[in-house]
C-alpha cells in the first residue's frame, strides 16, 4: 500500500508551442484534502486534466491509487470522481436524469437507491423532475458534486468546485468536503480564493504552469519565508503610498485601518521598520507571517512575471 | 474494459431524451423532408447531351452507318458500342450503363429504297425525362438527314416525303415524361445527406461545445458505446424520413414503387449509415456547432449538383463526373431510381451499393483515427 493517492514527476504540457504545465511534481498522500492554488491560466485545471486521462502529457509520469496516468487511464476513471470547472452536466436533462446517467456510465450497484439517496443527500428529492439547466450557480454546483460522487470514489478531483458561489453555499460545500476526507477520501481541489486554502492538509501554488511551492498548510508561510510587521495610526493611506515605493518593502496590504507591510529581506524590512518607529506617528509590531501574506507575495510575485513569463523558454 | 451494453444504452437513452425536448431539430427533422418533396417537385429542365448509346444493327449497309454518324455528331448520342439481342438493350437500360438502345432492323436500307417504310426503334430510359427529351426529338431529322444523304442519285426519290421510313420511340420506366417521378426518388438522397449528416455532426459537436463531452470522457465510456450510442437514434430518424417521403411521393406525386423493397430496404440503411458516419467524421474537424453546420452543408452541395439529380449524370463534364462518383449520394439516387422505377431487384444494384460500401469504409476509417479519448 502506498500512501500516496497521486503522484506525479516531470508533468509537462504545451499548447501550440507554449508550455502550460511545466515539469511538474505533486504528491497528494491519501486521505488528504490537497489545495492546488493558482492564479487563472496558471495550468491548474491542464494538470488535473492530465491526472485523469482527460489530456495525454508532453512528458512525465505518475500514477493515481496505483494505476499509470499514462496507460491506465481506464481504471483510472473507474476511481476517480472528476468535477470540471464549467458546469458540465447536460442541462437538457433533468436533475435525476442526469445522475442517472452517471450513475449508468460507472454501472453502479442498485443504482436507482443510489440515485434516490444522493437526490435526498443533495436536499433536491423534491426538484428531482427540474432542468438541471434552470439550477442557480449554487445548486449546479452541488448536483454536479453529488454527480462526481455517485459511484463512491476513493480520490475526488475538484476543479474550482465554488467559483462564482456565495458564502453560505461555499461554506456548506467545504463542510461536505471534510465530512468525505474524515471518511478517508482523497480531494485534490483547485481553487483560487486564499480564504479556502486555510481549509487545506496541504498546499501546492503555482504559477505558468511552474509549482512555486508546496507542502503542508501551515508551514507554507515559514517556507516562503516572508517577516511581517502590522501598522497603525493616523492617515494610513499616505503612510501605504510612501511604503510602497520603499526599495526595502516587499508587499503592503491594507487590511482596514491596519498595514502589513512584508518582505523577504527581513533585514532591509527591519531597518524600514526602525527608520519609522523613530518617527514615532506610527505603532509598528512585528508578526508571524500568516497564509494571506504569503499567497499576496506569491501572487504578486508570478504576476512580475506576466510580461516575459508563461512563454516557454 | 470491454463494451458494455449498459453504458451503450445509457448514452442511446439519453441522446432520445434529448432528441425529444429538442423540439425544433425534431421538428426539422419531419419538416425538412416534405419541404424538400415540394420545393424540388417542380421540373428542373436541362438539355443533356452525350447520353450513352448502344446500337443494335441489323442491317449495316451505307445508310445505316450513316444513321450512327448522324446520331453522333448530333451531340445528343454518345454512341458506345453494340447489343446483338433485344435482352441485352434492355439489361443495359435497366442498370444505367446506356440511356437509349438504337434498334436498326434487318434489310433497313433496302426497304427504304423499296418504299415499304420500316421503323427504327429508339428505346429510352426515360426515368430521368429531362435527359432523354432533347435526345428524342431530334431523331428523326437525324435519320432523315442521314438517308437523304447516303441514298442520292438513282434513290433519291425515295427520300422524298413521305418519309420512307419510321421512328418508333419506346420510352420506358416512365412513359408519361413527368420529371417529378424522376426527382423525387432522387430527393431520398438529397434528403437522406443533408439531415443525416448535419443531425449527427452537430449533435456530437454539440457535447464538445457545451463542456458536456468531459464529464463524458472523465466517465469509463468507451468510443464505440458513444459512437453506436448516438448515431442510432438518428438511424431511427432516418426510417422516420424515408416514410414519410415514401408516402409523400405516392400521395403528391404518385411516384410509382416498383422494384424490390428488399433491395430499397438494403440500400437506404448502408445510405443512412454512410451519411452518420460523415457526420462523425465531420464532428470530428469542427469545433463548434456552427461549423458543424457549414461543414455539411459544404459536402451538400456536390451531392446535389454532381450526384445527376440536379443534372443528369451522363451529361457532365468528365472532372464532374470523376467528383460525382466519390459522393455516395450519387450512387444511391441511381439505386433508389432503378428500384422504384425500373423495377430493379437487389442483382440489379449490386454495383451501387458495393461502391456506396468503399467510400464507407473510407469514411470510418478516417472518423475512427480522428476520434480522440481525450481533449487534446
Ligand atoms: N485545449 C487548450 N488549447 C489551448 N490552450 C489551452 C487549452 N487549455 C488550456 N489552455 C491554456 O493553458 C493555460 C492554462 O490553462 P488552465 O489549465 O485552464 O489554467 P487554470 O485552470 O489554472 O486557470 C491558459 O493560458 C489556457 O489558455
Ligand atoms: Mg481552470
Amino acid at each position: 500500500m502506498s500512501e500516496h493517492a497521486i503522484s506525479v514527476r516531470g508533468l509537462t504540457k504545451s499548447f501550440s508551442g507554449r508550455k502550460v504545465v511545466d515539469n511538474l511534481e505533486m504528491v497528494v498522500p491519501k486521505g488528504s484534502i490537497y489545495g492546488f492554488l493558482g492564479p487563472n491560466g496558471s495550468g491548474k485545471t491542464t494538470t488535473i486534466r492530465m491526472m485523469c486521462g482527460l489530456l495525454t502529457p508532453d512528458a512525465g509520469e505518475g500514477d493515481c491509487l496505483g494505476f499509470d496516468i499514462l496507460r491506465q487511464s481506464g481504471q483510472i476513471k473507474e476511481n476517480v470522481g472528476y468535477m470540471t470547472q464549467k458546469f458540465s452536466l447536460y442541462e437538457d436533462l433533468t436533475i435525476r436524469e442526469n445522475l442517472d446517467f452517471v450513475a449508468r456510465m460507472y454501472r453502479v450497484r442498485n443504482r436507482t437507491a443510489r440515485v434516490d439517496r444522493a437526490l435526498d443527500e443533495l436536499g433536491l428529492a423534491d426538484r428531482a423532475k427540474q432542468l438541471a439547466g434552470t439550477l442557480s450557480g449554487g445548486w449546479k454546483q452541488r448536483l454536479a458534486l453529488a454527480a462526481c460522487m455517485i459511484h463512491e470514489p476513493a480520490v475526488l478531483l475538484l476543479d474550482e468546485p465554488t467559483a462564482g458561489v456565495d458564502p453560505k453555499a461555499r461554506r456548506d460545500f467545504w463542510d461536505e468536503i471534510r465530512r468525505l476526507a474524515a471518511k478517508g477520501v482523497t480531494v485534490l481541489v483547485s481553487t483560487h480564493y486564499m480564504d479556502e486554502a486555510v481549509q487545506c492538509d496541504y498546499i501546492a501554488y503555482i504559477a505558468y504552469g511552474k509549482k512555486l511551492i508546496d507542502g503542508l498548510a501551515r508551514e507554507i508561510p515559514s517556507k516562503v519565508g516572508l517577516s511581517t510587521w502590522l501598522v497603525e495610526g493616523p492617515d494610513i493611506a499616505a503612510l501605504e503610498a510612501t511604503l510602497r515605493k520603499d526599495p526595502g518593502v516587499g508587499q503592503v496590504a491594507r487590511f482596514g485601518t491596519v498595514l502589513h507591510v512584508s518582505g523577504i529581506d527581513k533585514e532591509a524590512l527591519a531597518k524600514v521598520a526602525e527608520r519609522e518607529t523613530a518617527k514615532k506617528t506610527h505603532d509598528w509590531t512585528r508578526k508571524e507571517a500568516g497564509l494571506e501574506e504569503a499567497f499576496i507575495y506569491l501572487m504578486a510575485h508570478s504576476e512580475d512575471n506576466f510580461g516575459n513569463g508563461g512563454q516557454a523558454q | 474494459m470491454s463494451f458494455s451494453l449498459a453504458r451503450f444504452r445509457a448514452v442511446l437513452v439519453k441522446e432520445f431524451i434529448q432528441m425529444r425536448r429538442d423540439r425544433i431539430t425534431f421538428a426539422m427533422m419531419i419538416g425538412v423532408p416534405i419541404m424538400q418533396l415540394l420545393l424540388f417537385g417542380y421540373a428542373i429542365n436541362s438539355d443533356p447531351r452525350h447520353l450513352p448509346t448502344l446500337v443494335e444493327m441489323a442491317d449495316d449497309g451505307p445508310a445505316s452507318r450513316a444513321i450512327l454518324m448522324g446520331m453522333q455528331t448530333s451531340g445528343y448520342f454518345e454512341v458506345e458500342g453494340v447489343v446483338t439481342s433485344a435482352e441485352e438493350g434492355d439489361r443495359a437500360l435497366r442498370d444505367g450503363t446506356a440511356s437509349f438502345v438504337v434498334v436498326i432492323p434487318p434489310d433497313f436500307e433496302r426497304d427504304v429504297v423499296r418504299g415499304h417504310s420500316p421503323d427504327i426503334l429508339l428505346a429510352a430510359d426515360a426515368s430521368d425525362p429531362a435527359a432523354a427529351a432533347g435526345a428524342m426529338g431530334a431523331i428523326s431529322g437525324i435519320v432523315s438527314t442521314a438517308i437523304s444523304e447516303t441514298l442520292t442519285g438513282a434513290l433519291s426519290y425515295a427520300a422524298s416525303s413521305p418519309p420512307p421510313f419510321g421512328v418508333v420511340v419506346h420510352r420506358q420506366f416512365n412513359p408519361e415524361g413527368e420529371t417529378s417521378t424522376n426527382i423525387v426518388p432522387g430527393l431520398l438522397a438529397i434528403i437522406l445527406s443533408m439531415t443525416m449528416t448535419m443531425i449527427t455532426a452537430v449533435a456530437i459537436v454539440r457535447e464538445t461545445e457545451r463542456g458536456t463531452m468531459e464529464t463524458l470522457i472523465s466517465t469509463p465510456v468507451r468510443p464505440a458505446e458513444v459512437m453506436l450510442g448516438k448515431i442510432l437514434p438518428y438511424v431511427i430518424v432516418g426510417y422516420v424520413q424515408t416514410g414519410v417521403f415514401l408516402a409523400a411521393a405516392q400521395i403528391l406525386f404518385a411516384v410509382p414503387f416498383l422494384g424490390s423493397p428488399l433491395a430499397f430496404f438494403v440500400g437506404f440503411n448502408l445510405f443512412i449509415i454512410v451519411n452518420l458516419a460523415l457526420g462523425f467524421m465531420i464532428s470530428t474537424i469542427a469545433r463548434n456547432q456552427m461549423q458543424a453546420m457549414q461543414v455539411s452543408f459544404f459536402t451538400l452541395l456536390p451531392s446535389i449538383l454532381l450526384s445527376g439529380f440536379m443534372f443528369p449524370f451522363a451529361g457532365m463534364p468528365g472532372w464532374a463526373q470523376a467528383i460525382g462518383s466519390v459522393i455516395p449520394a450519387t450512387h444511391f439516387l441511381r439505386l433508389v431510381r432503378k428500384v422504384m422505377l425500373k423495377g430493379a431487384e437487389m442483382a440489379d444494384i449490386a454495383t451501387d451499393l458495393w461502391r456506396i460500401g468503399i467510400i464507407m469504409a473510407v469514411i470510418v476509417v478516417i472518423a475512427l483515427r480522428r476520434y480522440r479519448q481525450t481533449l487534446d
